[in-house]
């Protein structure tokens, strides 16, 4: 079996055998939240006796380890089991799945960390290497300046900054983003572009810092110093020699951003009132809806997961040493 | 060539009144202080000196580059007519690459490793438009032939790391002969490669430079290497030339006392001296890293009070030996004997007298010592744990190891990064007589030095054990450094001992064959040795 394979095997195994350990401890996270569902839900005047039942109705009085296996169980046949909320005393159900509640927040999600990644991601790839080229002109101090200014201010901030300026003083986007299944491509595209261009001004420094930061690191390498003594110019010394050796460290941080578009953007949603994974979880915590939570927070797991597999599998098939092995 | 346009004899390249600064700790100093050169089309030019001569920095600037920090204040460097000193980044390049070609030190490092060594080697000469790619390839295949590459219609096709240091050394040169330059630079190419492989080196990157009649640079601090490539030896140092003439007449009546002393070094010897009680004995010894096994059944008899150098090649064990005696690898099987006890495998077991008794000087001075601690502090250790020395009787013991070194007492509060190399390894000989042990592994501890430095500490050893009745193992992997020192050699190869007995013994035959291959590699001070050399080759 190649090498390569092997390894990103070995990986494989490991992303799973992570999302495993962190299943039980989002499980036992929840498990530990203080107050009770049902007392909740009931409100003080309920009886003893009430509660007792509505929670055997929900598989509460089983031992953890039960619920856990349980819950494993059907998550792994893509079954998250069903919402808490929806049910009432007076028994009438009308509780939803809870991958029917997550399915279209995780699209609308992935809408947005998408569209500013296709952004954000070449913007930061050109900036990083235009500044490595021109290192310590005036464009490199502007753009390092800039881009540090932006991710210094906190992303509400930005946000109300960005609509101030383009959504009150000059009307050219909307400053609701209240999207929803029926929205056609184009309208959301133009829903979305604040809380986009929000998060883009907020990601963009970090990747494009790390960028240059591992192009410099490499130019003081021997083999920079005989490319530049075989005639390369700069941008050929750049671009093909010290650029291959940079993927790794590079798609790192990419993937650390990308995920948290995904995970971390709750604030932003809030602000632009986008109905994203997060604001749902937010809800699911505060109505303490828990398999909305574990549903949101497995997501989420994966998620991290699988992006920083791909920047291993990118920092694995660009290094000649393991691609081409003796 | 197309784009050669000297003759032989022409002035190729003429330097002068160069001067060269170099900017660090905040303030620009001298690096070349007004050299001048000509170098002829299809000479070689020999530069040599010690490290800080400038020798560097003087081949960079033949090509009219100069390193980051670096910027040449006076002077003109005239390549073929045209003053590269008045050219732009963008106008140099044009030479680089094309006529004039740049053999780094380390091939390991100056590879990309992104890349397919042909691609590498080729890359300059199709930009510039001498060959197109097919061509180009054709080419560098050849040359992969000339300079006797193993497999050379598809060893291109490999990355540096799937080559050996030596063989990546001669696509090095694949690389800088692809163009056809008029002038090439040769900057310490065989320094990094051990002596068998620097032989092989040698006269391929010869014959290649000879049938392509390249005028070259060859910079190095060895003068038996300078003595095979050169036409004509130029002696740096501290930035100035010291002389400069033809190879022979160089080698044979040097003028100035500074290059006489450089010659002496090579002529120290030890006398041999015979003893029969052993301290040390290695019995069979095996040892592994994990899982692959580095010594097989190895034993060595050390004698008291003598020098016992243990040679090999990169690769041979013999560091892996000195850390089995020191029980930083405890071995798999075997016994280590010392002075009539049989000592525990792993150090945790030895008792503090056993593990003082046996002290060790390391090859890289600079990071065998903590670079926070001052001289007092890292001599005093030993002194403190072993002895229990403290207070004004450690200070006065610290003095007399310090007179012992011939370094002064104005040394004890100085950090190491205050000091010079040869003056480190002072302080870790130093910090290993403070435990008063009988026996020393020197592991390499003058490879990383200039050759008068060199002498200065190999003739401080050979005191030190004359005075204080010490017993040495010296790993090393040169043979003159042996000649220097030892009473007796061990010559190892692959994890195995090849030869051991006095050195009169060893180093004359009948040697085993490997013995006979190491010391035949040894470049010496003789211009005709590669030549001759390659001609018995071609008879055996």
């Amino acid at each position: 079996m190649h090498p390569v394979l092997k390894t990103v095997l070995g990986r494989l195994g490991l992303g799973l055998a992570t999302l495993f350990i962190v299943s039980i401890i989002i499980f036992s996270a929840i498990e530990m939240l203080p107050g009770d569902f049902g007392q909740a839900i009931l409100g003080q005047a309920a009886t003893e006796e009430t509660v007792a039942a509505f929670r055997r109705e929900l598989g509460l009085d089983e031992p953890p380890y039960i619920r856990y296996m349980q819950w494993v169980g059907s998550a792994i046949q893509g079954d998250l089991g069903t919402s808490f909320s929806g049910r009432n005393a007076s028994g009438t159900d009308r509780s939803r799945e809870v991958i029917d509640l997550l399915a279209p927040r995780l699209w609308n999600t992935l809408f947005l960390a998408g569209i500013t990644a296709i952004v954000a991601v070449p913007i930061s790839l050109f900036l990083g290497i235009t500044s490595a080229l021109y290192r310590n002109s005036i464009y490199d101090r502007t753009v390092n300046t800039t881009t540090l200014t932006t991710i210094s201010f906190p992303e509400f901030f930005v946000a109300y900054i960005l609509i101030l300026l383009l959504s009150s003083l000059y009307p050219v986007f909307p400053s609701l983003a209240n999207v929803d299944a029926s929205t056609p491509f184009t309208e959301r595209l133009y829903r979305s572009a604040l809380p986009a261009l929000t998060l883009t001004l907020v990601i963009v420094a970090h990747m494009m810092r790390m960028t240059r930061a591992a192009i410099i690191n490499l130019l003081a390498s021997p083999y920079i110093q005989m490319a530049r003594l075989s005639g390369a110019s700069q941008t050929e010394v750049i671009l093909k020699h010290a650029l291959p050796n940079a993927w790794a460290p590079i798609a790192t941080v990419i993937a650390f951003n990308l995920a948290y578009l995904v995970v971390g953007v709750v604030v932003v949603e809030v602000v632009f009132v986008y109905p994203g994974v997060g604001q749902l979880m937010v809800d699911a915590v505060t109505s303490r809806d828990i398999p909305v939570v574990q549903g949101c927070a497995l997501i989420f797991a994966i998620t991290y997961i699988l992006l920083n597999l791909i920047a291993d599998i990118i920092g694995i098939i660009t290094n000649p040493r393991l691609l081409h092995p003796k | 060539m197309m784009n050669k346009k000297t003759k032989k004899g022409d002035v190729l390249l003429s330097i002068k009144g160069l001067k060269i600064q170099g900017f660090s700790d905040e303030k620009w100093h001298d690096i070349i202080n007004g050299i001048d050169l000509t170098l002829h089309a299809g000479e070689v030019l020999g530069l040599i000196g010690e490290s800080g001569a400038g020798k560097s920095t003087l081949g960079l600037a033949a090509m009219g580059y100069t390193q980051p920090g670096c910027r040449i204040t006076a002077g003109e460097i005239i390549f073929d007519g045209v003053d590269l000193t008045k050219l732009t980044d963008g106008e140099k390049r044009k030479f680089w690459g094309n006529r004039m070609t740049y053999v780094a030190q380390s091939a390991a490092a100056s590879f990309n490793p992104a890349h397919r060594l042909i691609v590498q080697t080729t890359a300059s000469t199709i930009r510039a438009g001498i060959k197109d790619q097919a061509s180009a390839y054709k080419d560098a295949q050849h040359l992969y032939s000339v300079l006797n590459l193993p497999d050379p219609k598809h060893i291109g096709e490999r990355y540096p790391h799937q080559v050996s240091g030596g063989q990546l050394q001669r696509v090095m040169t694949a690389m800088a002969m692809s163009p056809r330059p008029d002038l090439l630079i040769f900057d310490e190419p065989t320094t990094a490669l051990d002596v068998t492989t620097q032989v092989e080196v040698l006269a391929s990157m010869r014959s290649i430079v000879e049938e392509f009649n390249t005028a070259a640079i060859y910079i190095t601090h060895d003068l038996a290497v300078v003595a095979q490539m050169a036409d004509v030896i130029k002696v740096l140092r501290y930035g100035n030339e010291v002389e400069e003439a033809p190879t022979r007449q160089m080698l044979n009546a040097p003028q100035q006392e500074y290059t006489k002393s450089l010659w002496s070094v090579r002529s120290l010897e030890k006398t041999q001296q015979e003893a029969e009680v052993s301290i040390l004995s290695l019995q069979s010894i095996d040892a592994a890293y994990g899982l692959e096994k580095v010594l097989h059944d190895v034993s060595i008899e050390v004698p008291k009070g003598s020098t016992v150098a243990v040679v090999g090649e990169s690769g041979s064990g013999k560091s892996t030996a000195a850390r089995v005696i020191t029980g930083l690898l405890p071995q798999m099987s075997g016994i280590v004997r010392f002075d009539g006890e049989d000592l525990p495998p792993t150090l945790s077991n030895r008792s503090k007298d056993q593990k003082r008794r046996i002290q060790m000087i390391y090859q890289m001075a600079d990071t065998a010592m903590n670079p926070r601690q001052t001289v007092r502090e890292i001599i005093g250790r030993p002194l403190e744990f072993y002895l229990g020395m403290r207070g004004s009787e450690q200070t006065k013991r610290i003095v007399e190891l310090l007179e012992m070194i011939e370094l002064d007492v104005s040394f004890t509060e100085r950090l190491p990064g205050e000091l010079s190399g040869g003056q480190k390894q002072r302080i870790c000989i130093a910090r290993a007589l403070a435990a008063e042990p009988d026996f020393i592994i020197c592991d390499e501890v003058t490879s990383a030095l200039d050759q008068i430095v060199q002498e200065g500490i190999l003739k401080l050893l050979l005191r030190l054990q004359e005075e204080l009745g010490l017993t040495y193992l010296f790993i090393t992997h040169d043979i003159s450094t042996v000649k220097a020192i030892a009473d007796q050699v061990v010559v190892m190869n692959q994890g195995e001992v090849v030869e051991q007995g006095l050195k009169t013994e060893v180093f004359s035959p009948p040697h085993p064959d490997y013995t006979e291959l190491l010391l035949s590699s040894v470049p010496e001070m003789d211009p005709d040795w590669l030549s001759n050399l390659n001609k018995k080759e071609i008879r055996s």
